[in-house]
């Protein structure tokens, strides 16, 4: 087992290795400037000049990356060419929201989603089960940002109970930070539980069809007890296997809200930085994206020698 | 019985937390927060370093200037106290007024002053006007220094009170010294506002607080000029990507001002009773129609002129802006409503024949080949002017490819002189604000001097900058608008640098709460009271 670890962990070396070379030559070789775009609309060719030679970004190319290779490896992410900020505090100020909105949208998804897709498959045929899956089928097919802006209107500007936009620490107080963060968890949730609740339904279902189920419900024990404790448990590995790669789009799915709700997460750090071809910063959210899946992904496969014991690595 | 004391206690919680939200806001009172959702966010802080009108903005906040406009553009001084110019018109003494201090408490000097202007004229047009006409500056004692002109120069005042970028403020020695090419370590000004770089979120928040040490010049606020007296305790600027959000957290009260309306949100917010919409930008924006210059068929003046007699400027400002309450039809280089605003030549746009247009076009030798047109579109107004173009220039016959692009990716490519065919391009579209083009020395798209110092499209004249040139040594109004006159002749019938796709007007909208917003083509925050 620790060897599987191990073995997962240094893998992720050579992993994030493709991941920076690939990143690098596709934003070096994508047309854009940022030296134009620090300098702004009026600046001259050789105001451009200047700032792109001081910012060696006239270097040449494979010079430019063994430079970035060797900040890595020292430790350094580098400094934004914009802000003159180092990369690490750029994302160290856009973790905290991005995985708060991450963790609030995967708690609220859990709790709401598992029980709906175990009483859908424990009423599967009634209208309670047809209602379930009306609700997935539209939280799936109804785009995050008309969701939110939906959500927005009724409880922001029509009710009052929470602000349009903006995002609380959780440092500046529990409410408040729960207040900023509540409606863009279930904007954002609302795909996840539709998600989430069908394939909970689906492996339910088919662990509701097997023998030892049968023979439970003849020995007597209690609709819960068989529900919870004998289906759902072994119905838990494609859902767990469904949550690992509902956190992996996560990471993706957050810019939208972020923008939406006016988060400063990563999201929105990288879509900035993409427009204005701010190349650390980019290689930076990148490289920490990348090692968020694999981290995520390893967790996800750990798990399942605890859901399932048959399951050994 | 479970579910229901669960019920009791979310019931509770919920209550608790609206409760504890709600009491929020009333402790914070005590201290005056002005919300802001500006233009763009703050990338950088040096606005000498960049020419973007965010870096200005920030640069007003926190760094204070010599001389400043007010709201008619007329120059007054600002951290100047008095200034008196030789009777030969050749050296100009400027002495600080009292009270000038740095954010760290040190006294603004002269020296500081002296550099300032030097680190500013190696970057700007205006600033590098101005030391090419100066023979030396030279610090006279703590609170004085000269300037002195190798001849007599009509626009020192002007370049010194310059409104927008890069304007010309007034840094410490030690960071007015570093290279122009490089940002400044740290902000530190003498204005009214102190950055407060701990709670910078690029790209999300910037935090100014109010510089308790400021001495506001007594005369009223006026623009750029007069007393810079600040009324809150701190500004906030909150970018928020997502027009439908701002709009919202306006309406909601979350944030006090949005500096740029959507256009299309600006009907939505007029219906809003605690919503104020007004335009203080009495110069609006121009649109720039750019061709270049370098390369066949716009490297022929008659094809540069079939633009002037394809373009309808009402189309453009249409598909742009749309309310005409917002929009002006205004054919003038240096901009409808200042001194610099002339008639002379405008005849070619001002009407559109397309025959006339399709005529010009083959006296160029244009026969079919291939336009390359640059589309920006992420910037809706850029993206709308560059449609209507294409569509104008299929009509005068001519073979036009649309290639869409990011903004970030235009800029980089405008800057390609090569054949269109290799990389280049042939036309791309921008705007300019007002305040930026009412002379022929603010206005860097009239330059005509060519690949060395033209803007990108790199028109080539030499009579027009000798125009220029005698504009700058003027000192008569009546002369100074008299080149004027002659000067856009000059660039209608010949030279074309670009065509003026028309004046608009940006609305600001603010929560009635507020007052003394000032009429400025640059949104300043002091002045501003919060009820």
């Amino acid at each position: 087992m620790y060897a599987y670890i191990v073995h997962r962990i240094l893998a992720t070396v050579p992993v994030m290795g493709v991941v920076g070379v690939a990143v690098f030559m596709l934003l070096h070789l994508t047309p854009g400037d940022p030296a134009a775009v620090i300098a702004g609309d009026y600046a001259r060719p050789e105001d451009i000049a200047r700032i792109r030679a001081q910012l060696g970004l006239d270097r040449p190319v494979h010079v430019q990356f063994l430079t970035w290779v060797g900040s890595i490896l020292s430790g350094d992410l580098g400094v934004s060419i914009f802000s003159d900020l180092p990369v690490s505090h750029l994302i160290a100020q856009r973790l905290e929201p991005t995985f708060a909105l991450a963790a609030a949208t995967l708690v609220f998804s859990v709790v709401i989603a598992i029980p709906m897709g175990v009483l859908a498959a424990w009423k599967a045929g009634t209208w309670t089960d047809r209602l379930i899956m009306i609700f997935a089928v539209l939280g799936f097919s109804v785009p995050v940002f008309v969701i939110a802006y939906a959500f927005m209107w009724v409880f922001s500007l029509k009710l009052g109970w929470f602000p349009v936009q903006g995002y609380r620490s959780i440092f500046d107080g529990f409410w408040p930070f729960l207040h900023s963060i509540a409606l863009p968890t279930v904007a954002l949730g609302v795909i996840y539980v539709a998600l989430m609740a069908r394939i909970t339904r689906a492996s339910m279902l088919e662990t509701l069809q097997e023998d030892y189920i049968r023979t439970a419900r003849a020995k007597g024990v209690d609709n819960r007890t068989v529900l919870i404790r004998h289906a759902l448990r072994n119905a838990s590995v494609p859902i767990v296997t469904i949550i690992g790669i509902g956190i992996a789009l996560l990471i993706g799915g957050v810019v939208v809200t972020e923008s939406v709700f006016n988060i400063p997460g990563l999201g929105r750090l990288t879509i900035d930085a993409v427009l204005r071809r701010d190349y650390p910063v980019i290689q930076g959210v990148i490289l920490v994206f990348s090692g968020a899946y694999v981290i995520v992904n390893l967790l996800i496969d750990l798990s399942y020698t605890v859901l399932d014991p048959r399951i050994r690595y | 019985m479970i579910a229901r004391r669960f019920r009791s206690a979310a019931a509770a919680l919920a209550i608790g937390a609206i409760a504890a939200v709600g009491l929020a806001p009333g402790a914070a009172q005590a201290e005056k927060v002005l919300r802001i959702v500006p233009h763009a966010d703050l990338r950088n802080i040096d606005p000498i370093w960049t020419t973007a009108y965010i870096t200005r903005n920030h640069g007003y906040m926190v760094y204070d200037t010599l001389f400043a406009s007010d709201e008619n553009l007329d120059i007054q001084p600002q951290m100047v106290g008095d200034w008196s110019v030789s009777d030969d018109g050749l050296t100009y003494t400027f002495t600080l007024r009292d009270g000038l201090m740095w954010h760290d408490g040190d006294p603004v000097t002269a020296a500081d002053c002296v550099a300032s202007i030097k680190r500013w004229g190696t970057k700007d047009g205006m600033g590098q006007k101005l030391i090419q006409f100066t023979k030396e500056l030279a610090v006279v004692d703590d609170k004085t220094f000269t300037l002195t002109l190798n001849e007599p120069y009509g626009l020192v005042l002007a370049s010194l009170g310059k409104i927008s970028s890069n304007t010309p403020f007034m840094m410490k020695k030690e960071h007015a010294e570093v290279d122009s090419s490089k940002q400044v370590p740290e902000v530190i000004g003498s204005g009214p506002f102190k950055f407060a770089k701990d709670e910078w979120v690029p790209g999300s928040k910037v935090v100014y607080v109010k510089n308790e040490d400021y001495v506001p010049r007594s005369e009223p606020a006026s623009a750029a000029a007069g007393g810079k007296v600040v009324k809150v305790d701190r500004v906030e600027w909150i970018y928020i990507p997502d027009p439908a959000t701002t709009m919202n957290a306006l309406v909601n009260g979350e944030v006090d001002l949005w500096e740029t309306p959507a256009v299309d949100m600006v009907p939505l917010l007029e219906q809003h009773e605690g919503v104020e919409l007004a335009v203080i930008d009495p110069l609006g924006t121009q649109g720039w129609l750019r061709p270049n210059h370098l390369h066949f068929p716009f490297n022929h003046p008659s094809a540069r002129k079939a633009l002037l007699y394809a373009v309808n400027q009402e189309d453009y400002l249409r598909a742009i802006v749309g309310d005409p309450k917002l929009y002006r039809v205004c054919a003038a280089y240096f901009i409808c409503g200042t001194p610099n605003e002339s008639s002379v030549g405008v005849e070619a746009l001002d009407t559109v024949d397309y025959d006339k247009a399709r005529a010009l076009l083959k006296e160029a030798g244009y026969n079919g080949e291939k336009i390359i047109l640059m589309q920006p579109t992420d910037i809706p107004v850029l993206n709308n002017a560059s449609l209507v173009t294409a569509q104008v220039l299929r009509d005068i016959g001519m073979d036009v490819e649309v290639q869409a692009m990011d903004w970030s990716t235009l800029t980089s490519r405008r800057a390609e002189d090569k054949a269109p065919a290799d990389g280049g391009w042939n036309i791309f579209h921008t705007y300019s604000t007002g305040a930026d083009v009412t002379s022929p020395i603010a206005n860097i798209g009239v330059s005509g001097g060519g690949r060395e110092s033209a803007w990108f499209g790199w028109p080539t004249d030499a009579r027009t900058e000798e125009l220029r040139d005698m504009y700058a040594r003027e000192s008569d109004p009546a002369k100074q608008k008299a080149i004027i006159d002659e000067l856009q002749g000059r660039l209608f019938d010949e030279v074309v640098p670009y065509v003026n796709y028309g004046q608009w007007f940006q609305p600001v909208a603010w929560r009635k709460e507020l007052s003394g917003v000032l009429v400025s083509p640059v949104p300043f925050f002091w002045n501003i009271e919060k009820n």
